[in-house]
């Protein structure tokens, strides 16, 4: 059954969409979509490192992405640049030394396009290990760490004053966010995969009045957005990781519609 | 009772520096169990900011801030919910602990709210948020309690009830409260100890000593300690208040 690169798709999707569900819905609870950009941004970087010293890409990028978020959390302390220019100041500098040492690499080649959009088609039973393995040690440590986040999430110094320690939990969680993008960089690309863990986030908000609930939604939504994404990709032909993407896009669409509904009875 | 005067935070000679800007500075003061410390003083005098002194928000402070106790609860003066967060009262009861059901819903009985349990946070009036972040700290059964400001925005009828309730939480929980008040009159009669601020400490003592206190009276005006004044007056020393007020008029 492995045999067939459509079911391995297929088990690579589902196994990144129930960890970008509520990692998703952290990130935009905390505003952090464009620090997921800027550690996608710096995977570049990690992808190839791994491309020169022949260490495990997904290793690689994990390793990298958690410098720059640490130095992130660094800068952000010692400087008075706000957060956005520092992101924007890591993410494209990163992107850019990553794109030079790929000049510098002349006789590798590489596939660069396949690093932006993904090529979730071309997985083998290696990434889905990867995918499950990294995917479940992902949840169980956000599991372990849910209710100090979810506490500091909602206000920092009322999850410290009550010592649930916000500064730990909230550089752990930057490490988790670090670790899904190394996992799923191969299957949707480093252009694409903010795009997986806010999108499903935004269209759950749309339909949920309580955090567990948006959670749920969240996950629903990007097994739904793989499950249209490949049939799509299959069916007619289009880039796969684009499709999952613009499925997940046309669901938030739909519940769009919902939220209207909602307020309709409200007035 | 030994209890009874276990201290449970210790300041001394705290202050914090931001910005190359005393917040506040040489605050000594003990919170023990089942006592109340009201902290007064105009806006900007630091009261906040030693509350978060208490609670360990700053990082690098001066002088020394001692704990004895893990279980605190702290309703801050403001609170921001975001609203990309869905979050029900009752989601936000169990913000920092693991309480039962009915833990929630006798803790939202006692602040007068049972009935928002299911509500989202962001639809509650100032009121109502004021009432239900009372009732979170409370739910959570701590031994020491830090209020800044808790009634804003509470009508009136509700400030005396949340001010009752302050007094009957300390002698049920037997708990340490810091509490922070605009509202003088009100509060004093029911704190064993007031701390007046001004980026210092500015007097201290029990709530007749520091109404006394000329520093005190400066720093309100006179209007205002009258009104102090009058209240205690209603209530008890007759003698020894009718003295003072006389005294403050020559």
């Amino acid at each position: 059954m492995l045999d067939d690169f459509f079911v391995r798709a297929l088990l690579v999707g589902i196994g990144m969409a129930l960890v970008t569900g509520p990692l998703g819905c952290f990130v935009v609870w905390r505003r952090l979509s464009f620090f997921g950009d800027t550690l996608a941004h710096s995977a570049l970087l990690g992808v190839t490192l791994s491309y020169t010293t022949e260490i495990n890409m997904a290793l690689s990028v994990f390793v990298i992405s958690s410098i720059v978020a640490l130095i992130l959390l660094k800068l952000q302390k010692k400087t008075n640049l706000p957060a956005d220019a520092l992101l924007g100041l890591l993410a494209h500098s990163s992107l850019a030394i990553g794109l030079v040492v790929i000049g510098l690499l002349a006789t590798i080649r590489f596939d660069l396009m396949g690093l932006l959009f993904g090529d979730i088609l071309a997985v083998n039973v290696n990434d889905i290990a990867v995918v499950w393995i990294g995917g479940a040690i992902i949840l169980m440590v956000l599991k372990i760490i849910w209710k100090p986040l979810f506490a500091s999430t909602v206000n920092y110094e009322l999850a410290e004053a009550e010592g649930m320690k916000p500064e730990k939990y909230n550089a752990i969680f930057t490490i988790l966010l670090a670790a899904i993008i190394a996992i799923s960089i191969k299957m949707v690309g480093l252009l694409l995969i903010t795009g997986m863990l806010i999108i499903p986030a935004a269209m759950a908000r749309n339909l949920s009045d309580n955090p567990n609930q948006m959670v749920i939604f969240s996950i629903i939504g990007g097994l739904l957005s793989v499950f249209i994404g490949l049939f799509a990709s299959l069916e007619i032909n289009t880039p796969s990781g684009p499709s999952i993407i613009t499925s997940g896009l046309i669901l938030f669409i739909l519940s769009l519609t919902k939220i209207k509904k909602k307020s309709q009875l409200n007035n | 009772m030994t209890q009874q005067n276990q201290t449970l935070v210790k300041l001394e000679n705290a202050g914090v520096l931001v910005n190359e800007k005393w917040l506040v500075r040489g605050v000594s003061l003990e919170i023990k169990k089942g006592k109340i410390i009201t902290l007064i003083g105009p806006n900007g005098s630091g009261k906040s900011t030693t509350a978060k002194i208490t609670l360990g928000l700053y990082k690098n402070i001066e002088g020394r801030v001692e704990k004895f106790t893990n279980k605190i609860a702290y309703v801050p003066q403001k609170i921001n919910i975001d609203w990309t967060l869905p979050i029900r009262v009752n989601d936000f009861m169990n913000l920092t602990s693991n309480l039962k059901k009915e833990e929630i819903e006798t803790a939202l009985e006692t602040t007068g709210t049972p009935h928002l349990k299911n509500k989202d946070l962001k639809s509650l009036s100032g009121g109502e948020f004021q009432r239900v972040l009372m009732a979170r700290a409370i739910a959570k059964k701590p031994e020491l309690l830090v209020l800044d400001e808790p009634v804003q925005g509470v009508d009136f009828n509700g400030e005396i009830a949340l001010y009752e309730l302050i007094k009957k939480i300390s002698d049920t929980l037997n708990c340490g409260i810091l509490l922070i008040s605009h509202n003088l009159h009100v509060v004093m009669s029911k704190t064993d100890h007031v701390v007046c601020l001004n980026g210092h400490v500015c007097c201290s003592g029990t709530p007749i000593d520091v109404a006394n206190n000329e520093k005190y009276q400066e720093l309100f005006g006179k209007d205002i300690s009258k009104i102090l004044s009058v209240y205690e007056h209603s209530h008890d020393h007759i003698h020894k208040i009718d003295g003072t007020i006389e005294k403050k008029e020559n």
